[in-house]
């Protein structure tokens, strides 16, 4: 292509995009068709299940009510028509799962190949320096284009309204956009590409706290804070608001203009931070597989116990003020006291929602833990380590018990936060500490289990690890949307939380916890064996 | 324990797939010598080093190290046995002098005081990060910790693959010292030149099989002599002479390769043509190892 200047900055970025292309051929497809597709089929169950005008209003006012719900997808904004539905319930999935996608593009072609030398190979050749990160966003770019083309077609061949299919399909576009330029971003600013990732899904994180704080709290300008949020306020089939769109473009474009400028400063490899020189001997406990993989690990660890504490400390302060809204609303506190409760009830679904949302994020850390078996093993490091007198079994379960611990530390943090600040603003900081530290810990079993998953897979078939990622996704949408689509009881039992049973209400069943742990071990002890018998892969 | 070899490999196979990466492979390293195992990318070395190592599994074929079993046996046997990978790669966070503590103390421990006459030696600050070492110096943090440590066996995998020749002079003087100390040492390479100045021993290893084993001597007694000469005239018969090679006639001057055992029939010949110059040249393990992957038409 001509578009190019010979010679200039961008020279073989086309060259650079085929490359990306051929080797994301599976992966991009079949992310470009799942957002679009889990879109249309719940439009048209919401068109199924509702298809009365009346029994959508109805709805509405259940979801009006409960900011539990709020807070996990955001306001609806017309609850009247099948699309003002489908938007209220997927915006939010779908604008994260299309930001998550263009973290993990975006990294993948700029700061991994970077991390692994191979920009070294390809600078070396007559190749622009903004080749590499400009055909990174061009492919990441063109996704979310694509996505939000699908979503258009898809729902205005469904018979909705063709304008509020757009500014949907532009919603998730936009917030891919968006995080397309976080993500540029932080792969200028971190060395490894691990760290580019959390940097970026942290900052992913952040935009989902804050809409969801503010959407649950209704505190407008919480949710404008948040590109999740900007999501949502296009209200595609509900008076659509096409400014917002210019909105992600020009915060995507000067995120990537920052990178760019960054970028040009930068020698290869390098972060923003010059590295720091280490000690000349190692401590003396650092003299085992496991202390290794504390040690691997623990910078990790404590990023993630840093969230779930500011997390949780959010959420609890803003617990009671949800119970507020019935406090202020008669005939809202009617409507409650009717199906059996009242502010209190109200501030308890609210917790139990977010300890189930820690639960579920802590799965991640859970797999991200485990799976680093995988990571040290393909970077040949597991190599030299278990050339040495270690036994197979001590260096994986190293790792498995810092994914174990750490998943159950994160999820107890978070709910210890939760309960001291809620406490704080009910009088009772260490009774409810406590109540909400025992309910957070009910996940725990749950979460495990993807360890378990994870350690299994990594055992037995390490080229599909994977498939842990697609496990916990699964499992978020089986109780994100198995309500919604009205699954049979079955399907949504295969996620383990579906059985984590209620703990803020009354006295827990130890039973399911006790099966979770069961299934965990089982999973667990069966990867740990795969492993002992396999070939070590890498190199 | 002398009498038994530290390796001892017949029959080894192994295939990833529809490759075949060993294909009956034989391999045996006497205790106290120092083994040459030589072959180029791809021939079989560091699959039959990690089958050693009990990280892969042998299809099928006999191996034994040190008397055990490498798979079964594998962490026993680790304790006696220090390994270098061909290509080292570290932990980005952690020093160079903590991965050469941990490595050497996941073994059973290793000698401060070596270490630090190593680290010496091999000019090497252990203060930086593992991402911050260029590939030589991953790769003498990697010598650093098993030369460290007080073992049998060391396991080498191309070891010098990074270091320059000063480093490369030191690498050789420490491999030496091992070997005078009784230590067993098998050196998988390509670097020729390397294997000249160490080796007792070579075996030779293409496509997954063994294709020459013995002393360097023995080996060289297979091959040829690079002969050249200034001649008062050509002497006739000599491009007839069995045995000759690549002969080259350039004015008086003439310069060819000759079979061992037709040495004495060609000498007689170009004595007989009135020698004013000649230089008789062992063949370089360059040749000889030219001469077993050439790919023959």
């Amino acid at each position: 292509m001509t578009g190019t200047l010979p010679g200039g900055p961008l020279t073989g970025t086309l060259t650079l995009v085929r490359l990306a292309l051929r080797r994301d051929r599976v992966l991009l497809p079949v992310w470009i068709v799942l957002i679009p597709g889990v879109i249309a089929a719940s439009a048209s169950a919401i068109a199924d299940l509702y298809p009365q005008a009346a029994q959508r209003v109805a709805l509405g006012v259940t979801i009006s009510s409960a900011p539990a719900l709020q807070a996990l997808t955001g306001p609806v904004f017309d609850a009247t028509s099948v699309g003002g539905l489908t938007a209220w319930r997927l915006t939010t999935m779908a604008s994260v799962l299309a930001a998550l996608m263009s973290i993990l593009v975006i990294t993948r072609h700029t700061r991994a190949e970077e991390e692994t030398g191979r920009t070294e190979l390809i600078g070396a050749c007559a190749i622009g320096r903004h080749a590499t990160p400009a055909s990174a966003v061009l492919v990441a770019g063109s996704a979310n284009l694509l996505i939000g083309l699908l979503i258009t077609l898809a729902l205005a061949g469904q018979g909705l309204p063709g304008a509020g299919a757009l500014a949907f399909g532009l919603a998730v576009s936009g917030t891919g956009w968006t995080f397309t330029g976080v993500a540029i971003l932080a792969a200028q600013l971190t060395e490894h590409a691990r760290t580019a990732n959390a940097l970026a899904t942290a900052v992913l994180g952040l935009a989902f706290l804050l809409r969801a704080l503010g959407d649950a709290a209704r505190i407008e300008p919480l949710s404008w804070l948040s590109p999740l949020g900007w999501a949502q306020r296009i209200r595609a089939f509900a008076g659509e608001r096409w400014q917002v769109v210019a909105l992600f473009a020009v915060t995507g474009l000067a995120l990537v203009a920052v990178a760019a400028l960054l970028s040009a400063r930068r020698d290869l490899g390098a972060g923003l931070l010059p590295p720091r020189l280490g000690p000349r001997d190692a401590a003396p406990d650092l003299s085992s597989p496991f202390a290794l993989a504390w040690r691997l690990q623990r910078g990790g660890l404590l990023t993630w116990t840093i969230g779930f504490t500011v997390v949780g400390a959010m959420f609890g302060a803003l617990a009671h003020s949800v119970g507020d809204i019935v406090r202020d609303n008669p005939s809202l506190a009617e409507l409650l006291s009717r199906i059996g409760g009242g502010a209190d009830v109200l501030t308890d679904t609210f917790l139990t929602a977010e300890l189930g949302l820690l639960g579920l994020v802590a799965g991640g850390y859970a797999v991200q833990a485990t799976l680093r078996l995988q990571a040290e093993e393909s970077a040949i490091r597991a190599e030299p380590v278990l050339a040495t007198a270690v036994p197979r079994w001590r260096w994986t379960t190293g790792h498995l018990f810092v994914a174990l611990s750490g998943s159950a530390t994160i999820v107890a943090v978070g709910g210890l936060t939760t309960g001291l600040t809620h406490g704080i603003r009910t009088g009772e900081p260490v009774g409810q500490a406590m109540r909400l530290l025992g309910a957070a810990l009910v996940q725990v079993p749950a979460t495990w289990t993807l360890a378990g998953i994870a350690m299994l897979l990594f055992g037995l078939v390490p080229r599909l690890t994977a498939l842990a990622w697609a496990a916990l996704a699964a499992f978020a949408l089986l109780s994100q949307l198995g309500e919604l689509l009205q699954l049979d009881d079955w399907i949504r039992g295969l996620s383990p939380f579906s059985h984590v049973p209620q703990a803020l209400s009354g006295p827990v069943r130890a039973t399911p916890l006790l099966w979770l742990d069961a299934i965990t071990a089982a999973l667990s002890l069966a990867g740990i064996i795969a492993f002992q018998r396999r070939d070590l892969r890498g190199g | 324990m002398a009498n038994s070899p530290a390796v001892l490999i017949s029959g080894l196979s192994k295939r990833y797939g529809k490759v075949r990466a060993l294909d009956g492979l034989d391999l045996t390293v006497r205790t106290g010598e120092v083994h040459g195992f030589l072959g180029p990318n791809g021939s079989g070395k560091t699959t039959t080093l990690r089958i050693l190592l009990g990280l892969l599994r042998a299809d099928a074929g006999h191996a034994e190290l040190l008397g055990g079993d490498p798979w079964r046996d594998a962490v026993e046997l680790h304790r006696r046995l220090a390994y270098v990978p061909g290509d080292v790669v570290l932990w980005p966070s952690l020093s160079g002098g903590e991965a050469i503590d941990l490595l050497g103390r996941l073994r059973g421990g290793l000698d401060p005081r070596r270490k630090a006459a190593l680290l010496e030696r091999f000019d090497l600050d252990p203060s930086r990060k593992g991402r911050a070492y260029s590939k030589g110096n991953r790769q003498k943090v990697a010598l650093i910790a098993a030369l460290a440590s007080d073992v049998e066996l060391l396991i080498l995998d191309e070891p010098t693959s990074g270091l320059d020749p000063l480093m490369e002079a030191t690498f050789r003087e420490a491999v030496a010292a091992e070997r005078d100390n009784g230590r067993t040492v098998l050196l998988s390479s390509h670097l020729l030149s390397e294997v000249e100045a160490l080796c007792d021993q070579v075996t030779i290893i293409r496509d997954g099989r063994a294709v020459e084993t013995g002393t360097l001597a023995q080996l060289r007694h297979l091959t040829r002599t690079s002969i050249t000469a200034e001649l008062d005239r050509v002497p006739d018969g000599l491009a007839a002479l069995k045995g000759v090679h690549d002969l080259a006639v350039n004015g008086s001057r003439i310069r060819f390769d000759i079979d061992a055992e037709q040495l004495a029939s060609a000498l007689r010949l170009i004595t007989d043509a009135g020698v004013r110059a000649l230089t008789c040249r062992p063949p370089t393990l360059e040749e000889l190892f030219l001469r077993h992957y050439q790919v023959k038409p």
